[in-house]
């Protein structure tokens, strides 16, 4: 407007600064895992060898994968304790139908399912799942902590119950039943990159695609940052949310999935205590406990983190009790950042005001 | 802060000031909310300050009492300047202040509440005997009899007040800010905070009133400021004055140009809602049986005061409500019992009164927000993916059209001023294509500036065609902007004034209607 060429300048080298200091701020989580990696690979120079990386890639992957599903859920203000034990009863569905089938006694007759149809019907387990999680919340208006603790318990009692707490082994079918290759979908790759990387990756850009374009991702957002100006505004609320935990009990079954594949085995504690290490990454990765905020971007890198380190952590022949410590602080540090992150940059929106 | 010094002070100087400030500014983002203000507060009267909605009072107080920083300014309290930092330190020095919206813990007893975060403990362990008997005495000199242990929740919003009031009490208050203390209150519970006010007066406390009631401010203040547009504007003893001088000092020379309202043509009806009722949950109607039209290009205001189910009615005809009864056609269209989405998409679109509570969420962009209502009119030819150069497109073509001051649409939408964030509220209203734009309160905690534009958009809506309705607490919006307005009551309407024949006496007169006289909703 009337200002002068001198204190434009000014301006701008002012907002540029704090540019700098902002980019660096919404960054950190990358930044923090490349320091992990190179913290790494200086103690240890072989840290980063092919094998290494492998196994780190495949743990990563299924943190990414529950961490997707968690992302939506927490972005809409909720939060899925469920995941873990979704994760045991997928695998356990998966694993009954490759060596049990489905048993039809009063036709005397046993279905065996081909493999991808077993796929497909543990999938929609876990949408089911996610389903009872959903309308539990939305309409009998139980927080989602407790809908989806009470799930946490159930869900892992079936798991148990299907086999009467005994793992289904040797899950590879047999040919004349037409279920064979089970164990592809863990051990494959494509590219030389196993499956399971590349279901993360896609399920990632999907999941992105979803929260950026798609009125459903906005009206997540919304619903997360204020339920009744969303609810004013035409947003189905019940709706989207039910829909929210269908996504993580989708998720989690993917994962159940992959679990059983790579083991060639379903165990019934499959999953357990993956909730939290899946909240850790997803909150990690910059998204609010409160809801509103967050990406799945930062999820996957938060996944990364948390997968590195602990693996890393193990490599590098910490005790477990060092790790736990050390995983603790991290978690601890990066929400104390994220807050300060967040008051910084009302602090600078207020300087930009004043400015003007 | 010794007895010593405060003794000296209010006798020694003749002007019996015990707290000013001194060039208190203070600035939040986008708006300048005090600017320079030199505010004097007299001993042991009742200090009355008025001003327009957010003219900077609420601000003011919230500095003395440590909620808000100033940006610059020093407040002197008897002659030596002190740092207010926190609300622990406005009590130190004998500063407590009674918000409009009653800070209690509604879980929790009357004495409990007063004794929070003072709790009186004996041993580690809270005595409560001597907590209620202090609470007693302490409501006793309130005359009032309540028993100590009753809770909050139980009272009614006249007695939260008296709790309020002893709990700054308890805290050996000298200077008493109350923020609004009559908005909520009935006439007899008026009649008894005015007692107890009195009554605190002689006992040497200093009372700062603020109210937008003008008469209560006449009957009962002792000395008047004026603050308008972050500014102090004047200071006049209450006998030496008038309504009339409270009024042009409010307002200033902004009186003539502030509403304009041309006359328009009103076509056929818009919207017809027949018998619409909402039961309390408590007993009695929120919204009792209301009927009423709403044509083309007509802009309806509804007046009523506070609790008379003026909001709650709006929010039953966009279908927030789902204990709501009653028909609603929009043209032809009946609409009333279709859920807020199939609203929307009819035409009605509803501007909430409490922007950040109901209108935004917060966590988003301006243009996130904006579009949040019609996200379907972004998608790509197949409907399967929104397309950002068209969010873009109308976000900015209603930037332009409601003058939206905003640096770039993708910053949060916390990071404008009110009046803007309450037009990003309406943008987002528009965007929808109603046919019924419904605004409640909506130059709440907006500057003239901004009030003036909102107008300004209203006036063009109704030319355009729009059917508005309008809920304001404000005489003189409601009396410059309506074709036609309805008084409501109790959740009833008691009246249906034309422009013409409205006037100030005629609609404070029909907003009382049914308090104390009829209870037909009361059943």
């Amino acid at each position: 407007m009337g200002e002068d060429k001198a204190t434009k300048a000014k301006r701008l080298k002012r907002i540029t600064r704090t540019d700098i200091l902002e980019f660096v701020m919404k960054g950190r989580v990358f930044f923090a895992l490349i320091i992990v990696i190179a913290v790494f690979t200086l103690i240890s120079p072989g840290f980063l060898n092919i094998a290494n990386i492998i196994i780190m890639s495949k743990h990563v992957a299924i943190y990414a994968v529950l961490g997707i599903g968690m992302t939506f859920v927490m972005i809409s203000g909720g939060i899925d304790l469920s995941v873990g034990s979704i994760v045991g009863l997928s695998a356990m569905i998966a694993g009954g139908l490759i060596d049990e089938g489905i048993q039809l006694n009063q036709f005397g007759l046993i279905v065996f399912p081909h493999t991808w149809m077993v796929i497909i019907i543990t999938l929609f387990v876990g949408i089911v799942m996610g389903a009872i999680n959903g309308l539990v919340i939305t309409r009998f208006k139980v927080a989602p902590f407790i809908a989806t603790l009470g799930m946490l318990y159930i869900a892992r009692g079936f798991a148990g119950l299907r086999n009467n707490g005994y793992t289904f082994s040797n899950l590879i079918g047999k040919s004349e039943f037409g279920n064979k290759g089970f164990e592809r979908l863990g051990a494959g790759n494509f590219l030389g990159i196993s499956y399971s990387i590349w279901i993360m990756v896609v399920f990632a850009m999907v999941a992105f695609f979803v929260m950026t374009r798609l009125p459903f991702g906005r009206q997540v957002f919304a619903i997360g940052g204020n339920r009744r100006a969303a609810k004013l505004s035409g947003v189905r609320t019940n709706q989207i949310e039910t829909i929210v935990y269908m996504i993580s009990g989708f998720c989690s079954a993917m994962v159940g999935l992959i679990i059983a594949s790579q083991l060639v085995a379903a165990h019934p504690a499959t999953g357990t205590g993956f909730e939290l290490t899946t909240i850790a990454a997803v909150v990690l990765g910059g998204t609010s406990l409160s809801g509103g905020r967050g990406s799945i971007g930062g999820t996957i890198i938060g996944a990364f983190v948390i997968g590195v380190l602990s693996d890393g952590l193990v490599i590098l022949g910490f005790s477990t009790f060092l790790q736990n410590i050390i995983k603790g602080i991290v978690i601890i540090v990066a929400v104390v950042i994220d807050q300060i992150q967040i008051s910084m940059q009302e602090r600078l929106a207020l300087q930009r005001q004043e400015l003007k | 802060m010794s007895k010593a010094t405060i003794v000296s002070n209010s006798s020694g100087s003749d002007t019996g000031i015990i707290l000013r400030t001194e060039n208190i500014t203070k600035v939040f983002p986008g708006t300048v909310a005090l600017d320079q203000v030199n505010y004097n507060i007299y001993h042991g009267k009742i200090n009355v300050l008025v001003g327009e909605n957010g003219a900077g009072k609420s601000t003011l107080m919230k500095i003395l009492a440590g909620n808000e920083q100033c940006t610059k300014g020093r407040v002197i309290l008897e002659g030596e300047e002190i740092h207010i930092r926190s609300p622990q330190d406005a009590m130190r020095y004998g500063i407590g202040i009674i918000y409009q919206e009653l800070d209690l813990c509604p879980n929790m007893s009357i004495a409990e509440n007063i004794f929070l975060a003072r709790e009186v403990v004996h041993h580690g362990i809270i005595d409560k005997r001597t907590q209620q008997q202090h609470t007693s005495e302490l409501i006793q000199r309130l005359e009032h009899k309540i028993d100590p242990s009753t809770l909050v929740s139980d009272l009614r919003i006249g007695a939260q007040q008296i709790v309020t009031i002893a709990k700054a009490l308890a805290q050996d208050t000298r200077i008493l800010v109350m923020d609004e203390p009559t908005s909520a209150l009935s006439t007899t519970e008026v009649k008894v905070l005015f007692r107890v006010i009195y009554e605190l007066k002689s006992h040497g406390i200093t009372i700062v009133y603020i109210s937008h009631k003008l008469d209560e401010v006449l009957q009962i203040g002792d000395c008047i400021s004026v603050l308008r547009d972050g500014r102090l504007v004047a200071k006049e003893d209450v006998k030496n004055i008038d309504l009339h001088w409270i009024i042009e000092k409010m307002i200033g020379r902004k009186l003539e140009t502030l509403f304009t309202r041309k006359k328009h043509k009103i076509g056929k009806v818009l919207l017809r809602a027949e018998n619409i009722t909402l039961p309390r949950v408590s007993g009695g109607y929120a919204v009792n049986h209301v009927s009423f039209e709403l044509g083309k290009g007509e802009i309806l205001g509804i007046y009523g005061l506070k609790g008379a189910g003026r909001s709650e009615l709006l929010e039953c005809l966009v279908g927030a409500n789902p204990l709501a009864t009653g028909k609603i056609w929009l043209g032809d269209q009946d609409i009333g019992d279709k859920t807020t989405l199939k609203r929307i998409q009819a035409g009605l679109v509803l501007v909430p009164e409490d922007r950040q509570r109901d209108g935004l969420v917060l966590t988003l962009s301006v243009t996130h927000n904006m579009i949040l209502a019609s996200l379907e009119k972004y998608l790509n030819r197949f409907r399967l993916y929104l397309v950002k150069n068209k969010e873009k497109k109308a976000v900015n073509t209603l930037i332009k059209e409601l003058s939206i001051r905003v640096a770039d649409p993708k910053n949060l939408v916390v990071s404008l001023s009110g009046g803007n964030q309450q037009k990003v509220v309406v943008a987002k209203g528009l965007l929808t294509n109603p046919k019924v734009l419904m605004l409640d309160e909506p130059t709440r905690g907006i500057d003239v500036g901004a009030k003036h534009e909102v107008f300004e958009i209203m006036e063009n809506l109704a030319a355009q065609g729009y059917g508005i309705l309008f809920v304001s607490s404000e005489l003189k919006e409601i009396l410059a902007m309506s074709d036609r307005i309805l008084v409501m009551s109790k959740g009833t309407i008691t009246s249906n004034f034309t422009a013409e024949e409205a006037t100030e006496a005629k609609l404070i007169n029909a907003s009382v209607a049914g308090n104390g006289l009829e209870n037909k909703g009361e059943q």
